[in-house]
């Protein structure tokens, strides 16, 4: 008995609102600091002994398999380099009366929430408990976004509040009709909502109140992902709440929303006459990819640049998630992982130079590799790497998501590919005033650590010049499953 | 008998519809918000009808949540809200009424063909509780996209989340629809709250969304 409530798929869940409550409670900060890292640490752990040990039962509720273990493990390892990074940020922010020691005790647990919310919806087997799950990050990310108490911070917290309620909103009905395609079939009852069954009877649903269904949960958890028509809340968002929370926002929030996507996406692929879910998110990635490019153009503010590369390589996952097939879904799978290793380790070098130059304007912030190198080139090395140059990681699933689409669909290769060169050449432009030149404004030292960045940035280099052969074939596991 | 539990929920799921319209064409922030509360009565009673002719208990739960906190609380919290920081002014739409009522007209009849299309299989019930449902849920977002006032979005949000307690509970049998109902009543807790403290830190002088809007990072 008690052997059943040490089991990892539990102890993820556990040990993140067990933190929650206990950094709530204790006063110091730089012990809560501590015991956020300690406990994003053990639940790190407890994730990585998914891949090794037997699977549970799959339950009502709870579900482990191939697919997502990737999304777990990934989640928990950036939540923990990220809740390093936070530690040494908030120092800064304290001695600045950004933020007070209340406000530190309250970010400390909304971090753990998050946490255990984010896992929660990835371990979920029932489609009501995902949604739970999913409002409940949307929650605590509002709260976190609205933290510094200031009118950009505020108007951020509210666009993203009224937009994330609506698309929850459009997602939850989605999921009361998948119920309703269901229960002719499976029966009245929980049943109905175990995605294990589901995906067993998909093949006799009706077809028709699958599509309507499918299209409400692609508008709903997509303005989640951050894809075009509904992206409005992202850059706000990233742009004005504390740096560690842009970095989850960015590598692990969007993921899990493009998670929920990815199940009911396979839920309507296993039925044979309902509509083809491909097509739908291409034209949204694909949709992105060009939106966001060309908006990068026009960014005056760091973070703002960043969150519209987010959109951007959203849209492109989104883009090869929706070609499908076992080269396409590889090659979605792995950029989501690069993506979340390089944006995250992005944000924590822009936390840095933040915190140094005192501002998020790009305009007020030059030379950094002259005056900041260590920062600078960090800096240089993760838009190299998330422009898709080669030999990181991004260039590698990049290259294969268009040519495996240009065997396939050659329009629509040519424009991913355009909009990747727009994207890259506004990257450059920005990067090359950010980085050299006559270094301006503050040449203080950095305070807060540079390992978070660059052990992010040694795995996307490590994964750039070679996979190792189990990853390749757990990827490609999963990439068979996803159709 | 049969026929009388479907014509009652019938009706309760149509007057809801009805009730979505009176919102939209309301210029004053207090007479909206008493509709809403009315908005929210006629909810909490065709839930309860639907627990009674569903025989699930359960179901009586949402449907106190609906009276209590969203016709009672809510209206009455808003309400000193209002009172507090002094907005008693009209609401200003994007839109003028006419041509509001119009696309709402029209958005009742694309939901009408789409679900009564997609659920030819399902009985008639569960059929036009869908329907009305999906109505419900797009004259929400109707109201939240005419409307500038912080607060008379706030109201539009709410009517879109009885649109969906509406659905859920059509849907017969319907797992975690009280702890949903619950998850929601949470969030719209959190709203209101977040409209008050919004004025409280007195960082804004208005909650009027077009002011907030004029506010764009980086466009200067």
């Amino acid at each position: 008995m008690i052997a059943l409530l040490f089991t990892p798929e539990i102890l993820v869940l556990a040990i993140p609102i067990a933190a929650a409550g206990m950094v709530a409670l204790l006063p110091n900060y730089r012990l809560t600091a501590r015991l956020n890292v300690l406990a994003a640490l053990c639940t790190f752990l407890a994730a990585a002994s998914l891949f090794f040990l037997d699977r549970p039962e799959t339950g009502s509720y709870l579900l482990i398999d191939d697919l997502n273990i990737v999304f777990i493990a990934l989640s928990t390892f950036v939540g923990f380099t990220t809740s390093v990074f936070s530690a040494t940020y908030i120092a800064h922010e304290m001695e600045t009366g950004r933020l007070t020691p209340v406000n530190l005790r309250f970010y400390h647990a909304m971090y753990q929430v998050l946490m255990f919310a984010m896992n929660l919806a990835l371990v979920a087997n029932n489609v009501g408990l995902m949604w739970v799950a999913i409002e409940i990050a949307t929650l605590t990310t509002v709260l976190m976004v609205g933290i510094y108490r200031t009118h950009e911070a505020l108007e951020a917290a509210w666009k993203y509040f009224i937009l994330g309620s609506v698309g929850i909103a459009l997602a939850l009905f989605g999921t009361i009709l998948v119920y309703m395609a269901a229960r002719p079939v499976v029966g009245e009852g929980l049943d109905a909502m175990v995605w294990t069954i589901l995906i067993k009877e998909s093949v006799y649903f009706e077809p028709e109140l699958l599509n309507v269904a499918f299209v409400f949960l692609l508008l709903g958890y997509g303005t989640k992902v951050g894809l075009a028509p509904v992206h409005a809340w992202l850059p706000d968002a990233h742009a004005e709440g504390p740096t560690p929370i842009s970095a989850v926002l960015s590598g692990l929030l969007l993921n899990v929303a493009l998670y929920a996507v990815l199940r009911f996406k396979m839920l309507l692929a296993a039925n044979p006459v309902a509509i083809a879910p491909g097509p739908l998110m291409v034209t949204m990635g694909l949709t992105s990819v060009l939106f966001a490019a060309f908006m990068l153009y026009r960014r005056r503010d760091i973070k703002r640049l960043f969150a519209y590369s987010s959109i951007e390589h959203m849209g492109i996952i989104a883009f090869a998630f929706g070609m499908g097939g076992p080269i396409a879904n590889f090659a979605g799978l792995l950029h989501m992982t690069m993506h979340s290793l390089t944006k995250s380790a992005i944000f924590f070098a822009v936390g840095h130079i933040a915190q140094v130059k005192g501002t998020q304007k790009i305009a007020d912030i030059r030379g950094l590799t002259v005056s900041h190198p260590v920062l600078g080139w960090g800096l240089v090395l993760g838009v190299v790497a998330i422009s898709g140059l080669p030999p990181l990681g991004i260039f590698m699933s990049e290259f294969l998501i268009v040519s495996s689409t240009f065997a396939r669909e050659p329009l629509l290769a040519i424009v991913l590919a355009v909009g990747l060169l727009v994207a890259f050449g506004a990257l450059f432009l920005r990067l090359n005033t950010l980085a050299f030149g006559e270094p301006v404004g503050s040449l203080a030292p950095t305070t807060a650590s540079y390992v978070p960045l660059f052990s992010h940035m040694a795995l996307v280099l490590a994964a750039g010049l070679y996979l190792p052969g189990p990853l390749v074939t757990w990827f490609q596991n999963v990439a068979r499953l996803l159709g | 008998m049969p026929g009388l539990e479907f014509d009652i929920a019938h009706l309760l799921a149509g007057g809801l519809v009805l009730v979505s319209f009176m919102l939209l064409y309301q210029d004053r922030i207090s007479a909206l918000l008493n509709v809403f509360a009315l908005h929210a009565f006629v909810l909490a009673v065709s839930v309860a009808w639907e627990a009674h002719i569903q025989d699930a208990p359960h179901l009586y739960v949402t449907a106190a949540i609906a009276l209590v906190f969203k016709a009672i609380v809510i209206p009455v919290a808003l309400h000193r809200i209002m009172r507090r920081l002094g907005i008693h002014r009209e609401i200003e739409t994007v839109v003028g009424i006419g041509p509001t009522m119009l696309a709402g007209i029209g958005l009742v009849a694309l939901s009408m063909v789409v679900m009564l299309r997609v659920t030819e299989e399902a009985d008639p019930l569960t059929r036009e509780d869908l329907a009305f449902a999906l109505s419900v849920v797009l004259l929400g977002l109707l109201i939240m996209v005419t409307r500038r006032n912080a607060v008379s979005q706030v109201v539009g949000f709410m009517s879109l989340e009885n649109g969906l307690v509406l659905a859920a509970t059509g849907a017969k049998g319907m797992p975690l629809v009280v702890e949903i109902s619950v998850a929601f009543s949470i969030l719209i807790a959190f709203i209101v709250i977040g409209i008050f403290l919004f004025r409280i830190r007195e960082r804004f002088d208005t909650v009027d969304v077009l002011v907030l809007d004029q506010y764009r990072g980086d466009r200067q």
